[in-house]
């Protein structure tokens, strides 16, 4: 479902602050995979999925997304098939919108905007729905600015945003880092419940190592840019967050601590 | 003289000005509160579009023709800003000045290289015009409508609402697929579209067009909506619809220019003017700003 091909991605090239943030890295996700990344800070898990959504180009290799070769797209025409949730509640959504017109515009992801409607009825009666199922009550606040919602409430909005037309790849960096723990784990379940129903193929970056092992099938590491481990299937369901560690400092050379990986415990 | 009789004599004058600032206002009100841009092309469009309209009508076009013909031309220079910010990467701000800029020749062009050109109401059809002030206001009166209704039905289009999240968040629409880069375009073409046709609508009311008529419409455009908004938050305490929000910004032209009369009425030097409204919007941008500091952030 997504290929990625030795993408390489340097920035600010022959400069002072000359960065490799990406080197040869190669990743191939089966449809229906659920992989959870974990790293370092600065180890270049947000500049790989910003070249699968094509905030800027990468500098070599190719990115395929369902066989579709997407490494010369722009942002917004691969947008057609990824959705997306940022770590920043206030990112994803147009706070002085409806909740319903966010809805619609989302539903719309990818499609040509012509002159019709914005919202249909029969549109209004299904993100009705959608929100009920989220059980936060927003289905009574069809039109009410996003601006007003809180910041858990904001994230769960996107991730119904991201995925109400199904998309081919789903892409969440940190998006429960900004929420107080209860409300991250409510995100996260409904992040399971969306990725399940819809059988999503989904890339999840977190900072909780706990929360990398218990969600997903597939887990990896990076460092420097690379990936340094991939676990899948039997062997991730076993994982632990000591071996996870002790792997880091295996493989990463020892060179971070504890704590810089763990971040958020 | 100042008599209270006077003022009332020159009153509904401004009020037909007011309400053609008014329509100009909405232009700027999709590039400064939609799109969430500073467009300074309007001063440039503004004249344009006086320009063609009286050139249109000496040649003998119907004058409602001619405004329609401003406002496409009026569009093609806000396109002209939209591609040189969004293609060439040239901040919004300096893309609307170079524009205007670039205007200036070719709006002497189009008036056959003089400054000045006047179509005599007495001599050329002309859909209004200051001889009749009252039939000035009703047209006036029946284009906002128009306006103010094709600009809600847009803006609730799949395309309108596509505009208003690129100006709400780039980043979301972005994410959402929405091609930013053409809304803006879109949105700068439409804006200067109905800059253009305000200036044809001031042409035919003065029944000239002059390479200045457009000098300070961007303040003057800044102050209707300001204005708009002060009412309607007055009014309204708990928001109000997107039709009252069009209409205030109509409201706000026809005030600010009722009270450019009255000033001109207590005799204060004309050529003061200026510095006063550059005051006034300057508090009233502020305002909210200050408030956000106040509130401890
Ligand atoms: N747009 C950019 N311009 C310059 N340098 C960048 C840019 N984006 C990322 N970098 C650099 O690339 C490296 C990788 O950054 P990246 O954001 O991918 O890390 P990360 O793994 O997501 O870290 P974190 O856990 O802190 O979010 C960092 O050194 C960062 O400073
Ligand atoms: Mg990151």
């Amino acid at each position: 479902m997504l290929k990625i091909d030795n993408i390489s991605k340097t920035f600010n090239p022959g400069t002072i602050n000359q960065k490799v943030a990406l080197s040869n890295l190669s990743l191939q996700l089966e449809e229906g995979d659920f992989v959870t990344v974990i790293g370092s800070n600065g180890a270049g898990k947000s500049t790989m999925l910003n070249a699968i959504s094509g905030s800027w180009f990468v500098d070599e290799g190719k990115i395929f997304v369902d066989d579709i070769d997407v490494t010369l797209m722009s942002e917004y025409q691969r947008a057609r098939y990824i959705g997306r949730v940022f770590q920043d509640p206030l990112m994803g959504t147009a706070a002085d919108m409806w909740i319903e017109e966010n809805l619609a515009l989302a539903s719309r992801r990818g499609k040509s905007r012509g002159l019709r409607v914005g919202i249909s009825r029969k549109e209004r009666e299904i993100y009705y729905e959608k929100l009920k199922a989220l059980n936060l009550g927003l289905e009574e606040r069809l039109t009410t600015k996003v601006g007003l919602l809180s910041g858990g409430q904001r994230q769960a909005l996107t991730l119904l945003m991201a995925t109400i037309q199904k998309p081919k790849l789903l892409l969440l960096d940190e998006h429960t880092a900004a929420l107080d723990p209860s409300t991250a784990k409510k995100v996260l379940d409904l992040t399971d419940q969306l990725v399940n129903e819809n059988n999503l193929t989904t890339l999840m970056i977190t900072h909780n190592m706990q929360d990398a092992i218990d969600h997903g099938n597939r887990l990896i590491m990076m460092n420097d840019g690379i990936i340094i481990l991939d676990v899948r299937g039997e062997e991730k369901a076993s994982l632990t967050k000591e071996y996870l560690i002790k792997k880091f400092n295996e493989l990463s050379n020892g060179t971070l601590d504890n704590d810089a990986l763990l971040l958020s415990k | 003289m100042i008599t209270f009789s006077n003022l009332i004599y020159r009153l509904p004058g401004g009020v037909a000005q007011g309400l053609i600032w008014g329509i100009m206002a909405l232009g700027i009100y999709i590039t400064f509160r939609v799109l969430n841009v500073s467009d300074l092309t309007v001063d440039g469009s503004f004249t344009t579009g006086g320009a063609v309209t009286i050139m249109c009508i000496l040649a003998g076009v119907n004058p409602i023709l001619a405004l329609l013909i401003s406002f496409i031309v009026g569009i093609l220079t806000g396109i002209a800003t939209g591609l040189i910010h969004t293609k060439l990467k040239i901040p919004a701000i300096l893309a609307g000045i170079l524009v205007q800029f670039g205007l200036y020749s070719i709006n002497l062009h189009i008036m056959n290289m003089s400054a000045n050109v006047s179509a005599n109401p007495d001599r050329f059809n002309l859909l209004i015009s200051m001889r009749n002030v009252p039939n000035a206001i009703l047209i006036g009166i029946i284009i906002s409508i128009v306006h103010i209704i094709v600009l809600y039905w847009y803006f609730g289009t799949e395309q309108g609402s596509a505009i208003r999240a690129t100006g709400n968040n780039s980043n979301m629409a972005l994410a959402q697929g929405i091609n930013i880069g053409n809304m803006k375009v879109i949105g700068f073409g439409i804006g200067n579209g109905i800059v253009a046709l305000a200036g044809g609508l001031m042409g035919q009311y003065q029944g000239f067009a002059d390479i200045n008529m457009g000098r300070g419409a961007i303040v003057i455009g800044l102050a209707a909506i300001i204005i708009g908004e002060v009412v309607i938050n007055f009014i309204f305490k708990k928001g109000c619809s997107f039709y009252t929000r069009l209409t205030s910004v109509i409201i706000g032209g026809i005030i600010y220019y009722a009270a450019m009369v009255i000033i001109l009425w207590l005799r204060i030097d004309s050529n003061d003017l200026k510095l006063f409204t550059a005051i006034i919007v300057t508090i009233f941008l502020a305002i909210p700003n200050l408030k956000v500091k106040k509130g401890g952030k």
